[in-house]
């Protein structure tokens, strides 16, 4: 792999290897040294968590990086072209880790420099690296990828978190539960593609009666501005928030993934039980990006 | 076609691209420049036809149209057929591949797609066949072909 930009060009065999990294790295089975080497941290469009984590794995690996974020403060407002401004950066730094609004932003990066490119978010499109982490994580916690009941529940039609996990575990014979609004559903490309290759799906627009068979309850936001009426939003929110309640008779292994920040889609009552495992999730954030890193670079270990 | 009566006169040497997608016949002529030449040319609009209802048909006399220069036409009438007509008698018929990447003559639908906003020539790949579907390399957003726009 020479860069990282969208799970379309992750095969299962790299996915395979950044998860034993990643797992190498954090039980530090290995030492990867990035000493020397500079990361710049462009995020064009600002993201608080995604950044630090990002700066943390960086250093974790003892490389350095430089930061920009928001568009206020450089060259984008005097009107250089996204070009010319990743040209220029790309002379200073050895990776360049990228947050963009504007969809394929990552992919025209790619292309117009030399040294690697990581996606960390364009618009609505790609997030690739929360995909590999939720990967991560679901191998953590499951043993294996292999032959899992996953449900993805809340906004499954814009959030591209959902989008990227369903087409990645499309190649381990995942079962899958959609749960959402009905007019948040999961987009219809990404359900073609399911059948195409012959997944197992059903789409509910509520959880409960197949919560005893998940081995993973993946929990995005609803946003109330995605409701046209207000009265609707208060209809079905409570069917999308999760509780200690609902985990009654779940099964042992079961875990409750969320890509954070919450608002109130968890209750904070289910933080203290076995089955939530979203802030230990955002730890694997910074391990799996550690092992990208190593991959992109060909660090030496 | 040899039993579909054709509305036009024969050519002695040239090329007949037969089953046109209906009304399209006009930018095919244009993709492949050859409005723009003095040969002579006829085109049918809206023929009836028994394997697509309506057709276009487009007859250039003293022209051999390639294979390569036929599949530029793949995404706006991909049932064409060429014929290269050589002393009245056909000598060659082919069909219209459909390439598995496309660049550069579809413009992006989406208006955040980074093709839109800097100085790249766009890329789609081919994600169904019928209907034809295409997938844009970059914002990685799937249209069919209806949807989308061309620059040729
Ligand atoms: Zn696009």
């Amino acid at each position: 792999m020479k860069h990282l930009i969208s799970m379309q060009d992750v095969s299962t065999k790299d996915i395979m290897k950044l998860i034993d990294l990643a797992d190498k790295i954090e039980n530090k089975k290995i030492n990867v040294d990035m000493t020397g080497k500079l990361a710049a941290l462009l995020f064009f469009e600002p993201s608080t968590r995604t950044h630090f984590s990002f700066e943390t794995a960086v250093k974790k690996l003892g490389g350095n990086t430089f930061s920009m974020s928001g568009t206020n403060s450089t060259s984008v407002k005097k009107g250089e072209t996204l070009s010319d401004t990743l040209m220029t950066i790309s002379m200073y730094a050895d990776l360049i880790v990228m947050r963009h609004i504007i969809e394929g932003a990552a992919r025209f990066a790619a292309e117009t420099v030399d040294v690697p490119v990581i996606n960390a978010g364009d618009g609505t499109n790609q997030h690739p690296t929360q995909a590999m982490l939720d990967l991560y994580s679901i191998k953590k916690t499951q043993g294996t990828l292999e032959n899992l009941t996953i449900g993805l529940i809340g906004d499954l039609r814009l959030g591209r978190t959902v989008h990227s996990l369903s087409q990645a575990l499309s190649d381990f014979n995942t079962k899958f539960y959609f749960a959402s609004p009905s007019h948040l559903q999961m987009p219809k490309y990404i359900t073609d593609d399911l059948d195409k290759k012959g997944i197992h799906y059903q789409e509910l627009e509520d959880i409960k009666e197949v919560m005893h068979e998940l081995d993973i309850m993946y929990v995005t936001r609803i946003q109330k501005e995605r409701f046209a009426v207000l009265e609707d939003y208060e209809k079905v929110k409570d069917s999308y928030i999760i509780t200690k309640k609902l985990l009654e008779g779940v099964k042992n292994n079961f875990k409750v993934l969320h890509p954070l920040p919450r608002v109130n889609e968890i209750t904070t009552e289910v933080d203290n039980t076995k089955y939530a495992y979203y802030f230990q999730q955002a730890k694997n954030g910074v391990y799996m990006r550690q092992a990208i890193i190593t991959e992109l670079l060909n660090l030496k270990y | 076609m040899n039993k579909e009566k054709l509305k036009v006169d024969p050519i002695k040497n040239g090329t007949v691209i037969d089953h046109v997608t209906a009304g399209k016949a006009l930018k095919v002529a244009d993709i492949l420049n050859i409005g723009n030449s003095t040969k002579e040319i006829m085109i049918g609009l809206n023929l009836s036809s028994k394997k697509m209802k309506k057709k276009d048909i487009i007859k250039v006399e003293n022209r051999e149209i390639s294979k390569e220069e036929a599949n530029s036409i793949a995404l706006i009438s991909p049932t064409a057929t060429l014929i290269i007509i050589k002393n009245y008698k056909v000598v060659k018929k082919f069909g219209i591949d459909i390439p598995k990447e496309i660049k550069q003559h579809i413009i992006c639908p989406n208006s955040h797609c980074i093709t839109n906003l800097e100085q790249v020539k766009t890329r789609f790949i081919l994600a169904g066949k019928n209907p034809i579907e295409v997938r844009c390399a970059y914002c990685e957003k799937k249209y069919f072909i209806d949807e989308v726009k061309f620059s040729f």
